[in-house]
């Protein structure tokens, strides 16, 4: 039951990409139902009305796209409900399918950890087909097709469950490649501008470098298994050196690494994550990062056998590394959809932190702590899902209804966008790791578990750990900075442009629908973690093979993961005390009507004349960070100062910034000039001319000769 | 009976912290050779303010006007879980110290919106440097506070202290490096000479004040209250952290009536060395800041890596 609607998961979202082929076929459909009703086909008056009006030119593609959307919505809902009961039942299923090569079928395994992120991406997937025909009534089939986008999506979303399933390394390889090749052409889906077409390029040579280095990784370990099987269960069985391990895991980690966007091998996200509609985005930040985070659990975890306590540092340092990194060139940015991929650099960078922190516990002897860290890192992935789709479908609305994704070139949406603008508040509390909201969870519980390092006896360790706890301190505070500038320039002031101020509230119930169903769950989880948790405590079981220390106080009120005595946190009692304090003081303060408040005018320091130039826009917000952390960007700043006749005086500045990636001049452009420069050495030996091509041959032919001889 | 203590102490703590400011203020007029108003001013600044009805711009939204509300609950909240005269605390349990760093990112977050709200200038130059000096003040307190969760190890604030308290005197070299963290973070968070300084409202060096310029009547008051309150927790978190010592540990009268002297010595003590500073120092320039923070970084993790090699049992 169980894997049918893991199974159904699939079969929907393929059927919705095949569907979606249909929205040019209208006449083709419309007669066909009209001689199927000749035929005598009877169906009842109702259901017959409906069809022919579905069929008639002016609805049918509003239609068909709701059609497609649904059915990729209940592919979400029945993964949900897959996902949920395989937490709930603690069973493994396995299954196989006589496709594939001839010795291997497709082996297929439905455990917890697959069923949670099962969880995560039906979950996402569900919101995102709210939100979609709302967003996309408006293209035009001529210009952006329909019939592509709702293809690949279907194909990209069942490419990302079979991954899940995927229990053999052949299979695993046939659907993440699935995935990457149809997120290919949903990134270059407006494919007229150039920069979207470079971007889609960039993605695709990453996607597969990384995918050569996980079937390398694969590799590894099939080369010490017996027989050279490939199923994931004989990989379980294999024993490897130390030394080829680690190879294992820097393959894996480089492969599962890029797709996840791990600094310095992120560079693609942040250029295909804006150029996507923001429904693919939000699918792609949201859950196909979440993807990788599976795969490098399940290779390291699982089929390499044996955590080395060294892999774990390298994790730390490289999530460090891509946290900082993350949020620092997050902030410096004004497209709202590139700031967001920059902070799911950072969000992905503390996932893996925690996950490092794991690993290191688990070599050092201490399951409980390790399973505490396992379990932030994978609430955490949770968590992202839910916030980051929040916040890119958030973007989605901004951009249909504002037509920019500049931040600069908004302002007073909270006035104009009410319901919207409260969506997008919690999400970035949520991000910004406020109480009372998921984010903060995650991060609570990462705080535990580095502070659990006293029980470690590696000096090394012992002093490297705090030093984590500061980077991870250091970057959701952050977080906050940038997301209250988000916030700040976006929903609140005066508007800066013409299409902010003229800007709406989105009309469409669906796309308002979906940023409620994801913020509703932000607070939800935030205020009771204890459901998530003690769903992610059976992944735990199964791949640590220990679950918290405390498990009796893993409830629906308290959340003490390791002793009630050392640490604790209860958000309903916060939440209660907020609402009893905030409900006090407002009643108390506002018992006589004589003092009701008065609008006026703003204080302008008598001179009159405020308008939207003077506020702060985010350039002159980040400017702070900028001058105190100036080496961690390759800033480009140019002032121009035009004096004016009275001496002394300006009449004319003109700013402009570049923010550029240090990766870009430090790694990538070494790495594609040494390309180029081998293509043009590799380039001389064709020279055109048939008879060099020839004299080739020839000389081959004697050098085999001899060789064979 | 230990949950209407914890109401009546979180009661207390709301009720002391405008005295605690007019005593920091009382002493800085004497050491400046000015003649000092009564302690009783805060209150009476307060009553006035609530009585007055609060202007707000057309610009403004909910927001603006929500704001108050929620960073007077979020400092509430905070000195809820603070051990103020008994380390016997329930609500201590609710929300350890993490979540007690998490209120106060909670009321900055709103009150930076706030400041943005409007849409002037001030407003977000007060914002952005808010952010800017509690990016680096966030970090410098967590570490200073992990050197006490580890050595307790207990993030529970109330059983940390006890844990201290249980432990005596004892010299520790992390202590001494997270005591001068955590004085400087309190400088910074709250607002005082040399980071910001509360009585000025000169544009260019405004920085809590640019924020909240645009408030009147009870609104103000509410911030301003919470501001009380904030500068009355951090008093309360060093002295009871570092100098646990005379804190009751049961609801003894005698007990708790000399646990309420010896805290109010304690923070007397505290606030004239604050005052003391204020008028000694000058205010440095926004960009010097970034180094006094850092350097209170730098010895919060001093402080833990002290601990860990030196200190920690193996």
């Amino acid at each position: 039951m169980i894997l049918f609607l893991a199974y159904l998961a699939i079969v929907l979202s393929l059927g919705s990409a095949l569907l979606a082929l249909l929205i040019r076929q209208q006449a083709v459909l419309a007669t066909g139902f009209a001689k199927a009703l000749d035929k005598g086909v009877s169906l009842p008056p109702a259901a017959e009305k409906f069809i022919a009006d579905a069929l008639s030119p002016t609805c049918f593609q509003s239609r068909l796209q709701q059609l497609v959307f649904l059915c990729l919505g209940l592919a979400g809902v029945s993964a949900i409900l897959a996902g949920v009961s395989v937490l709930l039942t603690e069973t493994i299923i396995r299954d196989q399918m006589s496709l594939g090569l001839p010795w291997l079928p497709w082996h297929v395994r439905l455990d917890s950890l697959s069923g949670f992120f099962y969880l995560i991406i039906g979950l996402a997937v569900a919101a995102v087909s709210l939100f979609g025909p709302g967003y996309v009534k408006d293209y035009d089939e001529q210009e952006d097709s329909f019939a592509i986008l709702g293809l690949f999506t279907g194909i990209f979303v069942a490419g990302i469950f079979m991954v899940l399933l995927a229990d053999d390394a052949f299979f695993f390889m046939i659907a993440w490649e699935l995935m990457s090749v149809a997120s290919y052409f949903l990134v270059s889906f407006q494919h007229q501008e150039a920069a979207n077409r470079r971007a889609a390029f960039l993605y695709l040579i990453m996607a597969e470098v990384g995918a050569i280095a996980i079937i390398l990784g694969f590799g590894v370990i099939a080369g010490f298994s017996s027989n050279y099987s490939f199923t994931f269960d004989a990989f379980r069985d294999t024993d490897l050196s130390v030394t080829w391990a680690s190879v294992a895991f820097v393959l894996a980690l480089l492969g599962f690494g890029m797709k996840a966007g791990l600094v310095p091998i992120h560079v693609w996200l942040p250029e295909a994550h804006p150029v996507a509609p923001s429904h693919i985005s939000a699918l792609m930040s949201g859950v196909m990062l979440k993807v990788a985070l599976y795969g490098l659990i399940r290779f390291c975890f699982e089929l390499l056998g044996d955590i080395q306590w060294e892999w774990g540092v390298v994790l730390l340092i490289i999530g460090a590394l891509s946290a900082l990194g993350g949020i620092f060139y997050a902030m410096m940015q004004n497209n709202l959809k590139r700031l967001l991929a920059y902070s799911s650099v950072e969000n992905i960078g503390v996932i893996f932190m925690v996950l490092g922190l794991s690993m290191i516990f688990l070599d050092q002897g201490h399951p409980e702590i390790a399973a505490l860290g396992f379990m932030a890192a994978l609430f955490h992935a949770f968590n992202h899902a839910l916030f980051k789709n929040l916040l890119f479908l958030g973007a989605g609305v901004i951009q249909h209804q504002v037509h920019s994704l500049n931040i600069d070139e908004m302002g007073g949406l909270i006035k104009r966008m009410p319901h919207t603008s409260k969506l997008f508040l919690v999400a970035c509390m949520s991000i910004a790791s406020l109480p009372l909201f998921n984010g903060f969870v995650s991060e609570w519980l990462a705080f535990q578990t580095a502070l659990r390092v006293d029980v470690i006896d590696n000096a090394v360790l012992r002093s490297l750990i705090p030093v984590a706890a500061a980077a991870l301190a250091l970057t959701a505070a952050l977080a906050a900075a940038c997301f209250v500038n988000v916030y700040g320039v976006m929903f609140l002031g005066l508007p800066r442009s013409r299409h902010a101020e003229k800007a709406e509230e989105i009309k469409d119930k669906g796309m308002l629908a979906a940023l409620s169903l994801l913020a509703g769950l932000c607070f939800l989880v935030g205020i009771i973690p204890g459901m998530v948790i003690s769903m992610l405590n059976h992944v735990s079981v199964q791949i640590i093979g220990h679950a918290l220390p405390n498990e009796a106080a893993i409830n629906w009120f308290w959340l003490a993961p390791v002793s009630a005595e050392q640490a604790s946190y209860a958000a309903p009692l916060v939440l209660l005390g907020v609402l009893l304090a905030g409900g006090v003081s407002f009643w108390y303060l506002r018992r006589d009507p004589a003092v009701a408040f008065k609008r006026t005018e703003t204080w302008d320091c008598g001179y009159g004349g405020l308008n939207h130039r003077m506020q702060y826009n985010s350039v002159a917000f980040m400017m702070p960070f900028r001058r105190i952390f100036a080496n961690v960007w390759e800033l480009d700043e140019k002032i121009d100062k035009k004096s004016s006749a009275v001496p002394q005086q300006v009449s004319d500045i003109h700013y402009q910034l570049q923010v550029h990636d240090h990766s870009w001049r430090r790694i990538y452009n070494p790495i594609e000039r040494l390309v180029y420069g081998l293509a043009r050495m590799v380039g001389r030996l064709q020279t055109g001319n048939i008879r060099i091509y020839l004299a080739y041959s020839f000389v081959t032919l004697i050098f085999l000769l001899w060789v064979v001889s | 009976m230990n949950w209407i203590f914890a109401f009546i102490q979180t009661l207390l703590f709301i009720a002391l912290a405008p005295l605690l400011v007019g005593w920091v203020k009382w002493w800085k007029c004497r050491l400046q050779n000015r003649k000092a108003p009564s302690l009783l001013q805060p209150y009476r600044d307060l009553l006035k303010l609530t009585h007055k009805q609060p202007l707000v711009s057309h610009t403004a939204s909910w927001l603006f006007i929500a704001t108050p509300y929620i960073v007077f609950s979020a400092m509430i909240l905070a000195a809820s879980v603070v051990p103020l005269i008994s380390i016997d605390l329930p609500t201590a349990a609710s929300a350890d110290v993490i979540v007690l760093v998490g209120f106060f990112a909670f009321a900055r977050f709103f009150q930076a919106l706030a400041g943005m709200d409007v849409g002037t200038a001030f407003g977000g130059m007060g914002a952005s440097r808010e952010m800017t000096i509690s990016t680096l003040a966030e970090p410098a307190m967590l570490m200073a506070i992990f050197t006490l969760t580890m050595t307790a190890s207990s993030t529970n604030l109330a059983s940390a202290i006890g844990y201290v308290l249980d432990q005596g005197i004892v010299l520790r070299p992390s202590f001494v490096f997270a005591l001068f963290a955590m004085i400087l973070v309190a400088i910074a968070e709250t607002g005082r000479i040399p980071v910001d300084n509360p009585a000025t409202h000169l544009e260019l060096t405004m920085i809590h004040e640019a924020m909240i310029l645009e408030y009147s009547g009870r609104h103000l008051a509410l911030i301003e209250w919470a501001s009380a309150i904030k500068l009355m927790l951090y008093g309360v978190l060093i002295s009871n952290i570092f100098f646990p010592w005379g804190i009751a540990v049961d609801f003894a009268p005698s007990a708790l009536g000399a646990a309420l002297l010896w805290l109010l010595l304690k923070l007397a003590v505290l606030a004239v060395f604050l005052a003391i500073a204020e008028t000694a120092l000058a205010k440095m320039r926004l960009f010097r800041v970034q180094e006094f923070l850092s350097f209170a970084y730098l010895l919060g993790l001093l402080g833990l890596l002290s601990h860990i090699i030196l200190e920690a049992s193996r």
